[in-house]
């Protein structure tokens, strides 16, 4: 995997002379105080990252901490202070302004929090906006824009004009807007922040669903950290403008680099993050064996008793109150299931389910009482 | 200096309250009653800048005066083609079209009036007056805007000079067109341009500086040129401000079209000043509210032009049929 955008120790300096701030917020200056006493602030400082093409890359912040400044330094509609934007290994700093307009129009498709919808625009005009930038003929790009709005459902409203419609529907036009171009990379400012809880988790859903259809490379910043953990494949945390730090859910709930970043987890409902293979433990009694028959197998004292092939593979499970149960018929837990998910099964089945890989292979088992203490990770 | 330019003490008695003598106003000016005042140093730089621009730009003086002249007298053929029933027809379907039903009787009678009265053909002149002094208000007004709304410099520089033409009293302007443009219709219509601009810059100015940051954004995120931006961001989304400004400029030509009747101008304000210069009021008032109903009229009709097309007629009237027929 190759990093679509990347960026490289990034600085954004609001309120005066960059250079000499830098140095001086670089070296171990309280932000705040120099804020008071200069009026100097920096919006993000010292940013590297990496985000890779396909990925759900959400940037996790309260508000003020820099993160919408962080995706308009990505488009080029806040030029950094220092440091540099790579998109697709292409420099933004050394693109003229056509260039960088280009590049907007193929590559960049944005959605913002407030909608920004033109009200003089019908829908459909509103949804073909980037390809009318591009210069695409009429017919054409109403055509296009015409797929957007029928992929996100909107198909039916494309005559109205945006003020006639609700938030949600107004927010899928600006989604529409953006996907009408086609482009590789999503920019997304808070784009659900502004909306109902149910229509923002219907909106979450289609985001999959289209992540799911066409990969594209999406960078989301949001403010709540539930919609980071369910819709990103990696989360940065960011506060201060700075990133506090980066990676998968789990990992910064597990792992977490300091504690302003646990202290981001506390309210989180832990369930929904943990991978069910991360709890999974070895069974007292587990048989690796290829070739044993029953008879040998009912030789083995305990309950119950899991046996895997040479392979690792389960070949099934024996009880003492069902007996041998087939691995075919096994109830089986697969790593990256959430343990959310998990906790009907293990509640229900009458020996703990075993965890399998994405191969088949067996990873351990989890018991109610690993999950129960799952739950209580000390935050 | 032009004759007639100067100083002229009226003699204007008072006995018993009632005026014996009215005379002079035949340049616009209402003399001070109790002292004749004489230009200061100020004033006299003023007059020598105005005598230097005669003595050496006058053939720029010539062509503007030969365009505008061109333009009014094409704007009044043009007005005069129809016959005045034709006309009056014509304005109230528009009417009928883009504002209301009775708005469009409001139109149909109004003209009606104004033909009864006689006063058909000042009318048509004050109305090409009008357009032609709004016409080139719009043209010279709407670039200035939006070169204002852009570059911040331009706007500096322009601000005090829109306060200065709005604040000034509008019979100052008729001094310096007269001197410039001699009198008639040309000089009408500079005074009235320069009279009826400020509006339209401001608000075009207003609109643009008014449009959402996010929506200036939006359109940069997807790649807009700076023209692109202007056009298919700005200007849309300033629109129904600029289109106030259009209306405003458009009710000011009028008012002081009317006004420029005393440099010749010509039109129904000639009727409302043979009204006060012969103290007549009933022909005052009968230029009066000709006047009236032309400013009407001309509000509706350029307010309409901001209107969204659903709240036409035209778009109620298929709203209904489409009502109508659906079961």
């Amino acid at each position: 995997m190759s990093s679509e955008i990347c960026l490289d120790s990034l600085w954004k300096i609001y309120g005066g002379s960059s250079d000499l701030a830098i140095k001086q917020l670089d070296s171990d200056v309280d932000p705040l105080d120099f804020y008071q006493r200069t009026g100097i602030r920096a919006a993000v400082r010292d940013v590297s990252l990496e985000v890779e093409i396909g990925e759900i890359f959400v940037v996790m912040g309260l508000s003020g901490s820099g993160k919408s400044t962080l995706l308009r330094l990505v488009n080029g509609l806040v030029r950094p202070c220092s440091g540099e934007v790579r998109i697709q290994g292409l420099s933004l700093s050394s693109l003229s302004s056509e260039e960088l307009n280009k590049l907007r129009r193929e590559q960049m498709g944005m959605v913002f929090q407030s909608f920004a919808l033109f009200p003089h625009r019908t829908v459909i005009d509103n949804a073909a906006f980037g390809l009318e930038v591009a210069g695409m003929p009429k017919r054409q790009r109403r055509d296009l824009a015409f797929k957007a709005l029928e992929r996100v459902g909107l198909a039916d409203e494309c005559r109205k004009r945006p003020d006639q419609l609700s938030g949600g529907m107004q927010q899928r036009v600006g989604l529409a807007r953006a996907l009408a171009l086609d482009p590789p990379i999503l920019l997304m400012d808070e784009a659900f922040s502004a909306l109902d809880p149910l229509i923002r988790s219907d909106m979450q859903e289609l985001l999959l669903e289209l992540q799911a259809e066409r990969q594209r490379t999406i960078v989301f910043i949001s403010h709540d950290l539930d919609e980071a953990i369910r819709l990103g494949d990696r989360i940065a945390l960011m506060k201060d403008g700075q990133v506090l730090q980066c990676g998968q859910a789990q990992s910064l709930l597990c792992e977490p680099a300091s504690t302003a970043v646990r202290h981001f987890f506390r309210d989180i409902d832990v369930a929904a993050v943990l991978d069910v293979a991360s709890i999974a433990s070895m069974p007292d009694q587990l048989l690796v064996d290829g070739v044993s028959s029953r008879p040998e197998l009912d030789a083995v004292v305990g309950d119950p008793v899991y046996v895997l092939d040479e392979s690792k593979q389960l070949r099934g499970v024996r009880t003492r109150s069902d007996g041998w149960i087939e691995a075919s018929q096994v109830s089986t837990l697969r790593s990256g299931m959430r343990v959310r998910e998990a906790m009907p099964l293990v509640a229900s089945l009458a020996y703990p389910p075993p965890v399998l890989n994405t191969d088949g292979c067996f990873l351990g088992v989890v018991t109610p009482l690993q999950l129960l203490r799952s739950l209580e990770v000390d935050l | 200096m032009l004759p007639g330019c100067g100083y002229t003490p009226s003699t204007v008695a008072f006995s018993g309250g009632r005026p014996l003598t009215l005379q002079a106003l035949s340049f616009g000016f209402i003399h001070d009653f109790a002292a004749v005042h004489q230009a200061g140093a100020l004033g006299l730089a003023v007059d020598g800048a105005v005598v230097w621009l005669l003595t050496y730009a006058q053939s720029l003086f010539d062509v503007v005066n030969t365009g505008v002249m061109a333009l009014v007298v094409w704007t009044e053929h043009l007005l005069r083609a129809p016959s005045p029933w034709t006309f009056a027809l014509i304005v109230s379907g528009l009417g009928l079209w883009r504002v209301s039903g009775g708005f469009s009787l409001f139109a149909l009678l109004g003209m009606n009036l104004v033909l009864a009265m006689g006063l058909w053909d000042p009318m048509i002149s004050t109305l090409s007056l009008v357009l032609t002094a709004s016409f080139l208000a719009l043209l010279i007004g709407l670039p200035m805007g939006v070169l204002s709304a852009r570059l911040q410099p331009v706007w500096r520089l322009l601000r005090p000079c829109l306060d200065l033409m709005q604040t000034m009293p509008a019979f100052v302007y008729l001094i310096p067109a007269v001197m410039l443009f001699s009198t008639g219709a040309v000089p009408a219509i500079i005074a009235t341009l320069v009279f009826a601009m400020p509006p339209v810059v401001r608000l075009t100015q207003l609109g643009i500086r008014q449009v959402p940051a996010d929506l200036i954004e939006a359109g940069r995120a997807f790649g807009c040129s700076e023209l692109q931006l202007l056009w298919k961001v700005q200007m849309p989304s300033a629109l129904p401000t600029v289109m106030s400004g259009v209306n405003q400029t458009i009710m000011l030509a009028l008012s002081m079209v009317v006004i420029a009747s005393m440099i010749g101008g010509g039109g129904l304000g000639d009727v409302v000043l043979r009204g006060i210069q012969q103290l007549d009021v009933g022909l005052g008032f009968e230029g009066g509210i000709s006047v009236v109903i032309l400013a009407v009229i001309l509000d509706r009709l350029s307010q309409s032009l901001m209107l969204d097309g659903e709240r036409t007629v035209a778009a109620r009237s298929r709203r209904w049929l489409s009502l109508w027929r659906t079961p």
